[in-house]
């Protein structure tokens, strides 16, 4: 496999923070990083800062599975992702910076009655919203993807699958950086080690943050911190519909290339894709429990080797090399939050759950937008938090509540 | 990750099913309560970071239900003290 081009040398600054500025982002992870880039970049909103609490990107940014694409159900769901997926399409030349992105195929298995009607359903739906989707039948699949064993003969046969060719992977640390560079490069102050302890309100308007270095003043406050999001608007008594979930992954030793696609598969939870480095990077459902601690159970890994033994025999003396757990933001119907909150100039986004990779470039697109503009863009307006209220949920459980 | 079952003593993670934080009662008299209410009891729970009481079923043990309190960051759980739940 080629090598990247080589790593700039200087990637940000690391600023001491200012006493204020127009915008406060809390959390430099992906979303953050690109709401700050597309901020400048979009609507020339500059005097802004990013506070991390650790190091930059070292959250979900630094633990998810990198998976990309946009065939999900509803057409709110498709339409963001879409465009998600649209931005990924140009962003290493936007950013300037090599991804990694490739498009290698997302093949989607299925191995029940059930699952197979629901794969042929979405497959349908993403057609009717212009998005490219085919089913494929098990000897389709094995054509795809040679090393999947579609023998009748294992406890759950593959029944066929969905498949998203324009879907693919990327290099998560490098999304962030280049988002991170370009946000630096245009001003903007990246602060690291800086902890939010509390919001500055001048009644129901937010004025500024508490951090550990010392208060700074801002004219809004975006916050961006994913599964720390519920201990976040804590703070300012606002409550949030999010579970806040341990999500593990793993990783195996190099391997020669053998894995062309990414495969994902929700009846026996497993999915997995090989990094351009060579590991396979495998992923599963979440753990049962709340938490924040940042890792799992043991046996949720088991469970997730057994079912990607099952698919792929080859793999059969792989060894695992590291497993870890990030710590996911989960909302009653498996789609994001984002937009205004009832304090005025505090806006949100979260709950993109196990899913929030893929929508990078795309969530920060549209926050930067509904941040600047202080109304919801289009885009994520059906996911704005008066949904729960209202009761116009966007249920995407059937196409993200595993491989997501 | 142990529990510990009120009836059974401690046994594995993997013997249980969880069922997640306590939930608030359902709303006394249904016919009262307005959109905002409602949309707190169907999908708003806990999610403290720290001290979380929280259901789970031993279901592969004695199959009753029980409430203990975990800690969301060390999983250190103190047991229910009424043995029930």
């Amino acid at each position: 496999m080629a090598e990247p081009h080589p790593h700039p040398q200087q990637l940000w600054r690391n600023p001491e923070p200012k006493h204020s500025y127009d915008v406060v982002i809390v959390g430099a992870g992906g979303h953050g990083l690109a709401t700050a880039y597309y901020l400048a970049k979009n609507h020339g909103i500059r005097n802004v800062a990013v506070l991390e609490r650790g190091w930059l990107a070292g959250g979900n940014m630094a633990r998810n599975t990198t998976v990309i694409r946009s065939n999900y159900l509803w057409d709110e769901s498709a339409a963001i992702y879409e465009f998600s997926l649209k931005l990924w399409e140009g962003l290493s030349v936007e950013l300037d910076y090599d991804l990694l992105f490739s498009q290698r195929g997302v093949l989607g298995l299925t191995h029940s009655e059930h699952q197979v009607r629901e794969g042929k359903r979405r497959v349908s739906a993403n057609q009717l919203d212009g998005i490219d989707a085919e089913w494929l039948t098990p000897e389709e699949v094995k054509a795809f993807c040679p090393i999947v064993n579609i023998s009748p003969e294992v406890r759950y046969p593959v029944l066929g699958g969905t498949l998203q060719r324009r879907g693919g992977i990327a290099k998560h640390d490098y999304v962030a950086w280049a988002f991170a560079r370009k946000a630096d490069e245009l001003g903007i102050d990246l602060i690291q080690n800086c902890e939010v302890t509390g919001f500055d309100l001048d009644g129901d308007r937010v004025i500024g943050v508490h951090t550990n270095r010392g208060l700074i003043a801002a004219g809004k406050v975006a916050l961006c911190a994913a599964g720390h999001s519920s201990a976040l608007a804590a703070m300012v008594g606002l409550d949030l519909p999010i579970q806040t979930y341990p999500l593990q992954a793993l990783v195996s030793e190099l391997l020669e290339p053998v894995l062309n696609c990414v495969v994902l598969s929700n009846d026996i939870h497993v999915y997995v894709s090989q990094a351009h480095k060579g590991e396979l990077v495998m992923g599963a459902g979440m753990d049962a429990y709340n938490s924040y601690a940042q890792r799992g159970s043991p046996h949720v890994i088991e469970y997730q080797v057994a079912a990607a033994l099952e698919l792929f025999p080859i793999f059969s003396r792989v060894h695992v090399v590291r497993t870890w757990a990030g710590i996911v933001d989960v909302t009653p119907d498996a789609s994001p939050i984002v937009g205004l909150t009832r304090i005025e100039n505090l806006f949100i986004n979260c709950g993109w759950g196990t899913g929030g990779f893929k929508a990078t470039p795309a969530a920060g697109w549209t926050y930067a937008h509904t941040i600047a503009q202080g109304q919801p863009h289009p885009l994520t307006a059906p996911f704005a938090l008066e949904r729960f209220t209202t009761g116009a949920l966007v249920d995407e459980h059937g196409a993200a509540a595993v491989a997501h | 990750m142990l529990i510990p079952c009120p009836w059974c003593g401690d046994r594995e993670e993997v013997e249980f099913r969880y069922g997640g934080p306590v939930p608030m009662g359902y709303p006394p008299d249904p016919q009262t309560v307005d959109d905002a209410a409602w949309a707190r009891y169907l999908y708003y729970r806990p999610n403290p970071k720290g001290a979380l009481e929280e259901r789970w079923v031993h279901t592969a043990g004695c199959r009753r239900w029980f409430t203990v309190t975990r800690d969301t960051v060390t999983n250190e759980i103190t047991p229910a003290t009424d043995g029930s739940g």
